[in-house]
């Protein structure tokens, strides 16, 4: 499904991956974890298009992700959520949600301006769409709201929400639960578990390990941007690169 | 539901479409009212500003951008329609449309360079180009007639009636502004008007959901471009005169707070913006000697208190007023 071949990236002079190779299997949840500064984010960002990779290859069912610009990338089925959050603050919830349906059709300017009984109906289809998305996500009540008013918790699930709209092949979540207190943190496990049941491909960054154990088939460990580990959640567990990644840098300050 | 119900949903459901009729009606009937060519010249101008500050109001307002140049291209069109038609005794609508294209195809040049620019890089280019422009209408002298700029525009005609004093000159910028008003608010109503929202609030955000960041603004900018230019066209067609002093970067900055004043991002705001620095001076005689520190007052003024602009600003408040009471009851 996602192959990353060879990723590297710098940022000035300082490597931010390297070499890094994995493959995200078809609906499985994989899930990249590390310690802080070992380049998850960096890398979700490399295959969400945001930064470009200075070497390697990305590629989503056989096709080329690498080299298109960013917004081409939905168009395949690349859906992502943010790490500290991208919500458009002055919209409402329901219009956040409908952004996320750009690429179910791309609005020309000239129909917007006159407003046609065609474009209307289907901007009615896209609407009802972004509303059955919040019914899923039990934010139909708060769908007039601004999402500048809303708890942490919510904005988390209407950015999830606005991803799902477009019903992606890959989601990517950069640490989908930071933040979140036990309730909500299960909230979002369930919807992952959910989404994972339908056979939605996910790629997981988090730091939150009950969460990561309980959901993913694979796991990946980055460590000073290498991956130095893959395996199945009990692997991982009980792999000593990984308990020294996490562990020994301690003991070694200490 | 009751047929009383059915009333309140229909209003409900076309209210954008009423109020636009309503003002329609009510323009319709305003020379009767108004009675004086006087107060009708002044309700033209606000027809032609409109036309203009609606263009830059979905660039700044929606797409959260900064323009302060937008006067050059009201003086391009100004100056276009007006050597078109003086020089080459072309129609002056024929000379409306070609200016108005020609400005597009400028508009979309600048926009390649500038709209990589953001903040105050993109205001300074912006003002750049107004001056530029201001600086050849001033210095081209045979061509533009320098600082004493063009006279003996002639007037538009419709139909074989020549359009030469306010009462029709109102029904004609009147038709345009409306028309204009309609456009705009369909634009901001439609997935283009939020993804354009979209892309002031977080670029990255945007791109990332597939929206194209530079398309979409370079899209809006060459529009506003547009409507700028019919609105210097009518200008030049309205008072058959001009000169470089109407499309100044202080004229640019007066678009900007009408654009300020009536709420980033609201088409109706706009409306209220217009008419309210138009009139200014009639109610203040002072007014013209300190115009621009005025401006400039107002405009600060504005911006620290309700930094979404006067009218979206008090709408957003009460919006979130009245949910939050909601949500208590």
């Amino acid at each position: 499904m996602l192959r990353i071949e060879g990723i590297g990236k710098h940022f000035g002079g300082v490597p931010a991956l390297s070499d890094v190779t994995f493959r995200c299997r078809e609906g499985w949840t994989t899930a990249l974890i590390g310690p802080n500064g070992a380049g998850k984010s960096t890398l979700i960002n490399c295959i969400s298009g945001i930064l470009a990779p200075d070497t390697g290859q990305i590629h989503l069912q056989g096709l080329r992700l690498d080299g298109l610009p960013a917004h081409r990338r939905p168009f395949l089925g690349v859906g992502r959520t943010f790490q500290n959050l991208a919500l458009f603050p002055r919209l409402t919830v329901l219009e956040n949600v409908l952004c996320g349906l750009t690429p179910q059709g791309e609005p020309s300017m000239l129909r917007s301006l006159l407003r046609l009984p065609a474009t209307r109906h289907r901007e009615r289809l896209l609407r009802l769409k972004a509303l059955e998305m919040l019914d899923a996500f039990g934010l139909t009540d708060k769908s007039q709201w601004p999402v500048s008013i809303l708890s942490y918790g919510d904005r988390k699930r209407v950015e999830l929400a606005r991803a799902l709209v477009s019903e992606p092949r890959l989601l990517l979540l950069d640490e989908p639960v930071a933040g979140l207190n036990a309730e909500e943190t299960a909230r979002i496990g369930t919807e992952i578990r959910r989404l994972h049941g339908a056979g939605l491909t996910i790629l997981l960054v988090e730091h939150d390990m009950d969460l990561v154990m309980s959901v993913s088939d694979h796991i990946v460990v980055l460590d000073s941007g290498r991956a130095i580990a893959s395996g199945t959640p009990g692997q991982i567990r009980s792999d000593p690169r990984v308990i020294e990644a996490y562990l020994g840098r301690m003991s070694a300050t200490a | 539901m009751t047929p009383r119900d059915k009333i309140l949903y229909f209003l409900r459901l076309h209210r954008t479409g009423l109020t636009v009729w309503l003002l329609a009606g009510f323009l319709l009937a305003f020379p009767a009212l108004a009675g004086n060519p006087y107060v009708l010249g002044i309700s033209n101008l606000i027809a032609v500003y409109l036309i203009a500050v609606i263009g830059l109001n979905l660039f700044i307002g929606y797409a959260g951008q900064i323009s302060l140049g937008h006067a050059a291209y009201v003086g391009l069109g100004a100056y276009g329609s007006a050597l078109l038609t003086i020089h080459f005794d072309l129609n002056p609508w024929v000379a409306m449309a070609a200016v108005a294209a020609a400005v597009a195809f400028a508009a979309f040049l600048v926009a390649i360079p500038t709209l990589r620019l953001s903040g105050h890089y993109l205001a300074m280019a912006t003002l750049g180009f107004n001056i530029v422009c201001h600086t050849v209408m001033t210095q081209w002298d045979q061509v533009t007639g320098g600082p004493s700029g063009l006279a003996g525009i002639p007037p538009l005609s419709l139909g074989g009636v020549s359009i030469d004093d306010e009462a029709k000159f109102h029904y004609l910028v009147w038709s345009f502004a409306i028309v204009v008003l309609t456009l705009g608010l369909n634009l901001a109503r439609s997935s283009l008007g939020l993804a354009l929202a979209a892309v002031a609030q977080n670029e990255t955000a945007a791109e990332s959901l597939g929206i194209q960041v530079g398309r979409a603004k370079t899209r809006v900018f060459v529009l506003s471009a547009v409507l700028a230019s019919l609105s210097g066209s009518l200008f030049a067609h309205c008072f058959t005169f001009i000169n470089p002093d109407s499309f100044t970067i202080f004229n640019s900055i007066e678009l900007v707070t009408m654009v300020v004043i009536g709420g980033l991002g609201s088409i109706w705001g706009s409306l209220f913006g217009t008419t309210l620095i138009v009139l200014l001076p009639e109610f203040l005689h002072f007014f013209d000697a300190f115009r621009d520190i005025i401006h400039g007052l107002i405009l600060v003024t504005v911006l620290i208190l309700l930094p979404q602009g006067l009218v979206s600003g008090l709408r957003d408040l009460l919006r979130i007023k009245l949910l939050a009471g909601r949500n208590n009851a």
